[in-house]
């Protein structure tokens, strides 16, 4: 048994307004240089759609993640020999269509320009080249809220699986906010898929990082990864992705994007799991089986031979404790409400998603009457159709999206009941049986996920400052002071000339 | 005298350039380490030129240690005949060449006319490129016309052992008198491209990713202890 912990994060969509705020946060703070206008380590999408970059999740042309295939696992892309038969072209990376081209305005017009008839107009102008552009066509959010409707929503590689047709009336159709980040994966195919070896997964807390210097610019970590969350800096010639925020997090606090959430949806914890059972995890044939397999790597954090190994393999009891009272841990591992993104991608991804329930409910008109029976089928007439959801969270299995959605359920009725009252207590106690939850559980449930307050939702015991050598001089040290160009310092193509 | 600048120190001072200025880009510079790719930008010319370019250049590697590194004496141990090694030569030579200055050239306009590539390219990534195209230019004219129009010129006898004693530090320069001056010309270019490569992106070649054959595929490391590659 190797024991690692890892950071890793809950999205509770339920809650997600599509503010956008967690983007720009991020973007403020991490990819505001140039090189890095077009990238959104994290990111809103307003789903169905075909998300960002353009349907990423079409593998069979990204030829992200791994596969399994004649009972081994390997990379999609192919294997070290075939990267570097590919070395002086990847046929599968993106390119800046795939994203956007960024772009600024001209906003000096407005007070340069000479007195005349009309008003000035600051004209869009290209970050990557510095030329106008006439027209803007496509943007990191260009689909938000089913903008482009029925044009844009057949991209979606989802509901290009799916069987049924989407509705696309405005009194019919759905839609909802998939907020992305890196997922921090065990089993990281970006990892992998780098021939210098320039990207790692963290011992001491997994979060997934690009080591700057070593980088070579090969660019196969940018399509490697599925959910195409590595970019690559056309200033710089590395690659770039989230990085957990991990300055902030080694000192106990949540990532920007979580600690600027409007609606509260994040939650950061710490998990324990076994890193030797990952590969085999990863390995199993089916791909509806890839989600308990992954549940099979967490360790329980209660257990008192996991914590005694633990200890001895160097994890500190303030981690054991925070793996104890992690947020993520009760919801992903325990309650079993919170899924993996796309886990067919094999990557066994550490940011977890409570599918949303809302706008289904409004299916049930009189609640009072239904009883366990009536609960389940409104759960497959939900506008959002559990097949969409499954084709996200579950690697298209509905069985288990609906037992999720039944937990989330049985907690409203249950809540409904104990502060409105009216709903039959034997109808109540059966739809609790039948989500397999105590009345303890419920209620812990309900508080973590409506009213838990920063230091419940954000469980994060600081980076181990113990084992640093040189602690005298990385004080006040900046970490990626190379990285950043020194202020003032001109790099745009167009200011460069004129 | 002129013999002893060109083919004693001019080398020796070309190779002492890249050598220490190589080690000094890879000590202190690990941040502009990097095959600087624009197939970001662009694809589909990308998708001719370089692989064109590449491919070729490694073709011509080869076909250089064969005929600048292994001495004459090794052939005719080995029963290949003179004529038989110069066809070889001249076509297998002459068509890497060739995809080397066609790749560079496709490289060269794609460079010269898409805009987003453009913009960014810098100085130095032109004079990589055209100097390329330079000495591989050289190369194939001499390969493929002055070879097959002129004489078979016996290089392994002349520039081959030349370019060995550059290395046992016992340069016999007069061997590089006689040479007739094409070939002169593609070896005075080639060396003064060598002393160009730690000022360009051209350092990128010394970091084919081989280990990546060999490694496990998922990396971990710990936050402290782990030893940089680079000085600073
Ligand atoms: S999601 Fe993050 S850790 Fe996972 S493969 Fe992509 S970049 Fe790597
Ligand atoms: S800040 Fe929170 S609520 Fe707003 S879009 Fe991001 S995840 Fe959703």
């Amino acid at each position: 048994m190797r024991i690692k912990a890892q950071v890793s994060m809950v999205m509770h969509l339920d809650k997600c307004i599509g503010c956008h705020t967690c983007s720009v946060t991020c973007k403020s703070t991490w990819t505001n240089r140039p090189g890095t206008e077009y990238m959104w380590f994290n990111n809103v999408e307003t789903r169905p759609g075909p998300g960002y970059p353009k349907q990423w999740e079409d593998q069979d042309r990204y030829k992200g993640g791994w596969e399994y295939k004649d009972g081994k696992l390997r990379l999609r892309a192919g294997g070290p020999l075939s990267k570097l038969k590919n070395i002086f072209y990847n046929p599968n990376m993106g390119t800046l269509d795939d994203y956007y081209e960024p772009w600024t305005y001209d906003y000096e017009n407005l007070i340069k320009s000479e007195k005349s008839e009309h008003l000035p107009v600051a004209r869009p102008q290209s970050m990557i080249t510095g030329k106008y552009i006439d027209k803007p066509e496509w943007g990191s959010n260009w689909d938000d809220d089913l903008a482009g409707g029925s044009e844009i929503v057949p991209m979606d590689p989802n509901v290009q699986e799916l069987q049924e047709h989407i509705a696309m009336e405005y009194e019919k159709t759905f839609m909802m906010y998939l907020p992305r980040i890196c997922e921090h994966c065990l089993n990281p195919s970006c990892v992998a898929s780098c021939p210098s070896g320039a990207l790692y997964k963290r011992d001491e807390d997994g979060i997934v990082l690009v080591d700057q210097e070593e980088c070579r610019g090969w660019r196969f970590c940018m399509n490697g990864c599925p959910y195409n969350k590595v970019y690559y800096n056309w200033n710089t010639h590395k690659a770039e992705k989230c990085n957990f925020c991990y300055p902030r997090t080694e000192a106990g606090l949540p990532t920007i994007c979580s600690e600027t959430c409007v609606g509260r949806i994040r939650y950061i914890g710490v998990v324990l799991y076994d890193a030797d059972k990952v590969k085999e995890a990863a390995s199993v044939e089916d791909p509806q089986d890839l989600y308990e397999a992954q549940l099979d790597c967490f360790l329980d954090p209660f257990d008192p031979e996991v914590i005694a190994e633990a200890e001895k393999q160097g994890i500190n009891n303030e981690w054991i404790k925070g793996a104890q009272d992690s947020p993520v841990y009760k919801m992903a591992m325990k309650w079993k409400i919170a899924l993996p993104l796309h886990p067919e991608y094999r990557t066994m991804p550490m940011v977890w998603y409570v599918p949303p329930l809302s706008p289904i409910m409004n299916h049930v008109t009189n609640e009072q009457e239904l009883n366990t029976d009536g609960y389940i089928p409104a759960i497959d007439q939900m506008r959002i159709p559990v097949e969409y959801l499954a084709s996200l969270l579950s690697a298209g299995d509905t069985e288990v999206i609906r037992k999720v959605l039944l937990k989330l359920t049985a907690m409203r009725v249950h809540m409904r009941s104990i502060n409105v009252g009216g709903i039959d207590p034997l109808n109540e106690s059966k739809l609790l049986d039948e989500a397999g939850m105590s009345v303890e559980d419920i209620e812990d449930m309900a508080r973590l996920l409506g009213v838990a307050k920063y230091d419940e939702r954000f469980v994060i015991p600081t980076g181990r400052r113990e084992m640093d050598d040189d602690l005298h001089y990385e004080q006040g040290a900046c970490s990626i002071e190379d990285l950043a160009p020194p202020e003032g310092m001109v790099t745009y193509p167009f200011e460069r000339g004129s | 005298m002129e013999g002893i600048f060109w083919w004693v120190i001019f080398p020796y001072l070309t190779l002492a350039i890249m050598i220490i200025g190589s080690i000094y880009r890879f000590a202190y510079g690990q941040l502009s380490w990097v095959a600087p790719s624009t197939e970001f930008f662009e694809k589909k010319w990308l998708k001719i030129g370089s692989p064109l370019f590449h491919y070729g250049l490694l073709f011509a590697i080869i076909g250089h240690i064969m005929g600048v590194f292994i001495p004459i004496e090794f052939y005719h141990w080995m029963g290949v005949s003179d004529h038989l090694y110069h066809i070889g030569a001249i076509y297998g030579g002459g068509l890497a060449g060739l995809m080397v200055v066609v790749g560079a050239i496709i490289l060269l306009i794609r460079k010269m006319t898409i805009d987003r590539v453009r913009v960014h390219a810098t100085f130095a990534d032109f004079f990589s490129v055209i100097s390329l195209i330079i000495v591989a230019g050289i190369g194939v004219y001499m390969t493929l016309v002055y070879n097959l129009t002129v004489v078979e010129y016996e290089y392994r006898l002349t520039i081959g052992p030349w370019f060995r004693s550059l290395f046992t530090f016992n340069p016999q320069y007069e061997l590089m008198l006689g040479v007739p001056f094409i070939f002169k010309l593609h070896v005075i270019t080639g060396f003064a491209l060598f002393a160009s490569v730690p000022f360009t992106k051209l350092v990128h070649f010394y970091s084919v990713p081989v280990h990546y054959l060999g490694r496990s595929p998922q990396q971990y490391r710990s936050r402290v202890g782990y030893k940089r590659r680079g000085l600073e």
